[in-house]
């Protein structure tokens, strides 16, 4: 795979970019797929990828969308007691998260399930949170990939005090933080670009702008486009279509790769759109309308690569199929391990409160333990 | 010869002098602790030593460096943060609450924050608005935050010290007013457990618990009281969470009575949790019920009238002599 970074370094303001949409009233973003899955070049950046590597974006998108799809349906079944879908936004997650190397650190909302994939995580280890079993659990630092952070924005600035712990080791690490369109009016958020722009911290800012905050649309966030608040801050911001899983790569590892050779962060504003719900606890029919949803499933970000591959021959009946059987497989080792997914033990709510102990939850634990004992007595 | 006189705000300097010597991993940072070295000199000097990179002059902005100060415990670092007075901590506080407490919960303990939030606080300085509060019940009600305040320069070097290496976040409250102290520090003692109260003046007749700059007060006022013929004991609590309520409890069954002071409102205030815990373990030793000393339900007031808010002596003594008298 091959990403021309050189643009990112210094981004040129051309009006008359190739490639660049341009809806009514919208400024340009990066595209290289169309929605109809034609490859289009963009003078800023471009991509290269082997048949092997494209099918493999493909097969990345559709197990997560998979993955997700069932989660959805174990929520709906109460085996989880909520779901946040990313229906719609696997290219941004996908192409993203693929640009990362190993030893990145990824700080993600409570929406990256695409991300986690392209890291490493189990998909089924996302899943605990949802299910109430606990509150993240997985190790951090096993696949530098964070725990999800459900307050908005929080973790723009742990992204950017890492990124800023990444630069004082001398590391050539870089540290990308996932937002969405609401979090961008949190003092946090602004206060890491703040923090991130004064120490050139290597750290990029990936605001999926899906369009919606639960209910409100973005034009209740921003008069302006999200990716020109980097400006203000002094340094790039860049829209890229983020249904395009390309434009996200190429743009994502230039915006890597320019924070780890010293050069500071980046905003990407992925615009895409929030298929679903916000979560299931979510009723979108109450503020949008069916006809967005359906200008948005014109631009499928699965769909357009599909068309992409079978329109160049990448791909042929028997990967598809093969897909399908693993995409199965994958749902129904999802469904099995939610299911038999075991219930915390009681006294774990006094477990890891503290890493050095504290006499009061000792206390507390024991008193505890003597409550639950008595019953105990009480039956014998 | 280790032992040095020491003001309170030279021993915590002396203490993040010694942590930024020993170990590469601790940083210091917050508005003006570089050059400036603070705006109560705290940090004096430690920039010039240290450099830019490990004392930290950052954009002023609280949620931000305690934001980032997490990120930066996550990459391995020892962060000692400074808000630079009680009143500007509430833009952090969403940080320190939400996140900083509850992290290494949230990662079922496969991550550790030792984060030390340094925060001088209490009245009695004659400031403005918001320069004079004492808000630690609001992080002590919080479970993942140690809070600690330290009286006097001996234990402000040393908890200072064993904040820094303990694994979780700690809350540590510098008794502004008497920053300028002094008091022997010993650098080379072994000091006690971090969270274990003190008893700094032994008595029999009623118990007197303080922390931070109270005790100096909740002092004078066992003077003042044993001119009159009263033994008071006075237990400098050192940390209110956790609490060593089992040296309360001890110096409770002795002298069967006590006062508990602090400068923040009684109100939800730690001497409302002690009175309630104290009362529970000491039922049919107390002979009067808990009372409690400490600020009114009420804005912090302009300074010209911050001595009627503050617990002074007088009023201390006047509970004393309230609990003596069941």
């Amino acid at each position: 795979m091959t990403v021309d970074s050189t643009a990112a370094r210094k981004p040129r303001r051309s009006s008359k970019r190739a490639g660049a949409k341009k809806a009514a009233g919208e400024p340009e973003l990066v595209q290289l797929l169309t929605p109809e899955g034609e490859r289009v070049e963009h003078p800023d950046y471009s991509i290269d990828l082997s048949p092997e590597e494209l099918r493999g974006l493909y097969r990345d998108m559709v197990l997560t969308r998979r993955f997700d799809g069932e989660a959805t349906t174990l929520q709906r079944q109460g085996e989880l007691g909520l779901w946040a879908s990313l229906l719609g936004q696997e290219a941004a997650q996908i192409g993203s998260g693929r640009a990362t190397r190993d030893d990145d650190y990824v700080f993600p909302t409570y929406r990256e399930h695409g991300v986690a994939w392209c890291r490493g995580v189990d998909p089924t280890n996302l899943l605990g949170m949802f299910r109430g079993v606990n509150h993240g659990g997985w190790d951090p630092n096993e696949n530098n990939f964070h725990l999800y952070t459900i307050v908005i924005g929080s973790q723009a600035l742990h992204a950017t005090g890492y990124a800023m712990g990444v630069a004082k080791d001398g590391a050539d690490s870089a540290v990308i933080a996932y937002f969405g369109d609401g979090a961008s009016s949190q003092g946090d958020v602004a206060e890491a670009f703040t923090f991130a722009a004064v120490y050139n911290a290597p750290v990029v800012f990936f605001c999926q702008n899906n369009q919606w905050a639960i209910s409100e649309p973005t034009e209740r966030q921003t008069r302006v486009p999200l990716y020109q608040r980097a400006q203000g801050y002094g340094f790039p911001g860049v829209r890229v279509d983020g249904n395009d899983v390309l434009a996200v790569l190429a743009v994502t590892k230039a915006a890597l790769d320019r924070a780890r050779t010293g050069e500071g962060p980046m905003l990407i504003e992925a615009f895409t759109y929030r298929m679903g719900a916000h979560t299931t606890s979510d009723d979108p029919t109450r503020y949008r309308l069916d006809e967005e949803r359906e200008l948005w499933e014109a631009k499928d970000p699965i769909l357009r690569l599909r068309a992409h591959l079978e329109k160049q021959g990448l791909a042929d009946e028997a990967f598809f199929a093969a897909l399908e059987t693993e995409s199965d497989a994958l749902a129904k080792r999802v469904r099995d391990t939610v299911r038999t997914m075991p219930d915390p033990e009681d006294m774990a709510m006094f477990e890891h409160t503290y890493a050095d102990g504290h006499a009061l939850v000792d206390e507390e634990r024991a008193q505890f333990v003597a409550y639950q004992a008595s019953f105990a007595e009480e039956t014998n | 010869m280790s032992t040095q006189k020491l003001t309170i705000a030279k021993a915590i300097n002396a203490s993040l002098r010694t942590a930024l010597e020993t170990d590469p991993k601790v940083l210091v940072m917050g508005e003006d602790v570089g050059k400036l070295g603070g705006v109560f000199r705290v940090t004096d000097g430690l920039q010039k030593d240290f450099g830019e990179e490990r004392v930290i002059d950052t954009p002023l902005a609280e949620s931000g460096i305690v934001g980032t100060a997490i990120g930066m415990a996550l990459r391995g670092y020892r962060p000692v943060v400074e808000i630079q007075f009680d009143g500007f901590v509430f833009p952090a506080y969403d940080q320190i609450v939400t996140q900083l407490a509850k992290m290494h919960a949230r990662a079922l303990g496969k991550i550790k924050l030792p984060v030390v939030i340094r925060i001088p606080y209490g009245g009695a300085i004659g400031a403005v608005e918001h320069h004079s509060e004492s808000p630690e019940a609001l992080f002590a009600h919080v479970a993942g935050l140690k809070v600690i305040s330290p009286s006097n320069a001996a234990d402000a070097y040393w908890m200072m010290q064993q904040a820094i290496q303990s694994d979780d976040p700690v809350i540590y409250f510098e008794p502004k007013r008497r920053y300028h102290d002094r008091g022997d520090v010993d650098t080379t003692a072994i000091p006690g457990p971090l969270h274990a109260a003190r008893t700094v003046r032994e008595g029999t007749d009623l118990t007197l618990v303080a922390y931070g700059p109270m005790v100096k007060t909740c002092l004078e006022a066992a003077a003042a009281a044993a001119e009159e013929g009263k033994s008071l004991e006075v237990l400098d609590l050192r940390s209110v969470s956790p609490i060593d309520f089992d040296a309360i409890q001890r110096s409770v069954e002795k002298t069967r009575r006590l006062v508990v002071v602090h400068e923040a409102p009684v109100f939800f205030g730690s001497g409302a949790e002690i009175a309630a815990r104290i009362t529970e373990r000491c039922f049919y030793h107390l002979e009067a019920p808990v009372l409690r000393v400490g600020g009114y339900h009420a804005p912090y007031p302009p300074s010209r009238l911050e001595d009627e808010y503050l617990p002074g002596l007088d009023r201390v003594l006047d509970s004393v002599d309230r609990a003596l008298a069941y």
